[in-house]
């Protein structure tokens, strides 16, 4: 391997291998960039902009900014923890997110980040979009209320399980993930083994009859804020 | 001096928030040395005999007596604190959002497969207070200054916040007691 590339984090050096992101080498160096579109697994894709950082001044998403010798990224400061946190509130308001009730709740990384923001209420007034739900498959189901465009899905099913089961349709307000099929889930190859269904980071496609099974107190984010496993390395 | 006094109410909710403020147990006996109850459900007032330090809101607004209380405690209140998801984001009660107000009705008292209703009306007895179109969160309605999360918001979250703002320390919770659910 080539020679290691040194930049700045927030004023910490950190060494990076040449073609890593800034949010894999800031990962590698225990420093947590907040994302939701962005997933170990898959190609960046850019499109939450939760990991927005300052390189060398300017916005950019770290999940698709590969490092550079020297740069200056800011990642941890109140100005860019303000815009993330802007963001996390458009989304709450964007969809119709029902933490009560919602089987994600405790390991949903969007209302994760909330926590983690400190978000009591959003400031921008709630949408309450009206969106499909797809019950049709026997295993899975997709709750378009909670999803938030992320992507995830979609280049899972394409990359991971090689089957292109879903797809963005529409533009604007009205984007929204589609399958590949007439109408229903249940009419694709979709199974609840595949890589698609364990990724998104909401409860927009989740598994049937496995819902609140882990209890109140022992889920992924009852106790410690999102990204504390990376913060600990 | 004057305990301060806190307002409560239970607006477009299921009381389970005014439940979760009585589950902070024997703590109760501290807090009624540290405040009093004016306009509650908990004593019965009505409508309010004094200025109040701090409302509690429990719920959204669904319907125009959900508003005019909840401007009432605006007026009244110093410090106003949305308590719960459906005060927050509307909650349960906001699931109807996405509804026509008039399929709502029609499935409540006409369409519904267990409707028994043969006068074919849906009520509107001007006693009765009309329904808005849809349900909303007390912050869009009006200024509320505080937001306490949970459905409903733990016993000690709201202990918590009650006694930072009673005794003028800013309410600073952990992060155990910010949920969303």
């Amino acid at each position: 391997m080539s020679e290691k590339i040194t930049f700045t984090i927030d004023g910490v050096e950190v060494q990076a291998d040449p073609g890593q992101t800034i949010l894999q080498a800031a990962e590698a160096a225990g420093i947590y960039i907040p994302r939701l579109c962005a997933h170990k697994d898959l190609t960046p894709h850019g499109s939450c902009r939760v990991c927005t950082v300052f390189v060398n001044g300017r916005p950019q998403s770290a999940c698709t900014q590969p490092v550079a010798p020297g740069i200056t990224v800011e990642n941890d400061t109140e100005k860019i923890n303000a815009i993330r946190k802007d963001i996390i509130e458009m989304l709450f308001v964007e969809g119709n997110h029902f933490c009560m009730f919602c089987e994600k709740s405790g390991n949903c990384e969007l209302q994760a980040l909330g926590y983690r923001f400190g978000m009591l209420a959003p400031k921008y007034p709630y949408m309450f979009p009206k969106r499909e739900v797809d019950a049709s498959h026997p295993d899975i189901f997709i709750d378009r209320n909670r999803c938030i465009l992320c992507g995830r899905c979609v280049r899972a099913s394409r990359m991971l399980d090689g089957k292109g089961v879903f797809e963005f349709v529409g533009r604007g307000p009205e984007k929204r993930v589609q399958v590949n099929a007439e109408a229903r889930l249940a009419d694709t190859d979709a199974s609840v083994t595949d890589k698609a269904v364990q990724v998104c980071p909401v409860g927009a496609l989740l598994p049937k009859r496995v819902g609140y099974k882990v209890p109140v107190g022992q889920r992924l984010y009852d106790h410690e804020p999102i990204g504390s496993d990376i913060e600990k390395k | 001096m004057a305990k301060p006094k806190v307002a409560t109410t239970s607006l477009a909710g299921c009381f389970g928030c005014h439940m979760s403020i009585l589950d902070i147990d024997e703590r109760i006996l501290k807090l009624v040395e540290l405040i009093e109850f004016n306009k509650s459900p908990i004593d019965d007032i009505k409508v309010f005999t004094e200025r109040c330090a701090i409302g509690l809101i429990e719920g959204g607004c669904a319907n125009e007596e959900n508003v005019r209380v909840l401007q009432d405690f605006r007026r009244n209140c110093d410090i106003l604190i949305s308590v719960g998801e459906c005060a927050i984001c509307g909650g349960i009660p906001a699931m109807r959002n996405m509804i026509p107000l008039k399929e709502c009705l029609d499935e409540a008292y006409l369409n519904g497969p267990t409707v028994y209703n043969p006068s074919g009306k849906i009520p509107d007895d001007k006693e009765i207070p009309l329904l808005l179109n849809k349900v909303y969160p007390a912050h869009e309605v009006v200024k509320i200054d505080y937001h306490l999360q949970g459905c409903p918001p733990p016993a000690d979250t709201i202990w918590e916040a009650l006694v930072a703002l009673l005794t003028d320390k800013p309410v600073a919770l952990p992060y155990e007691l910010i949920k969303y659910d």
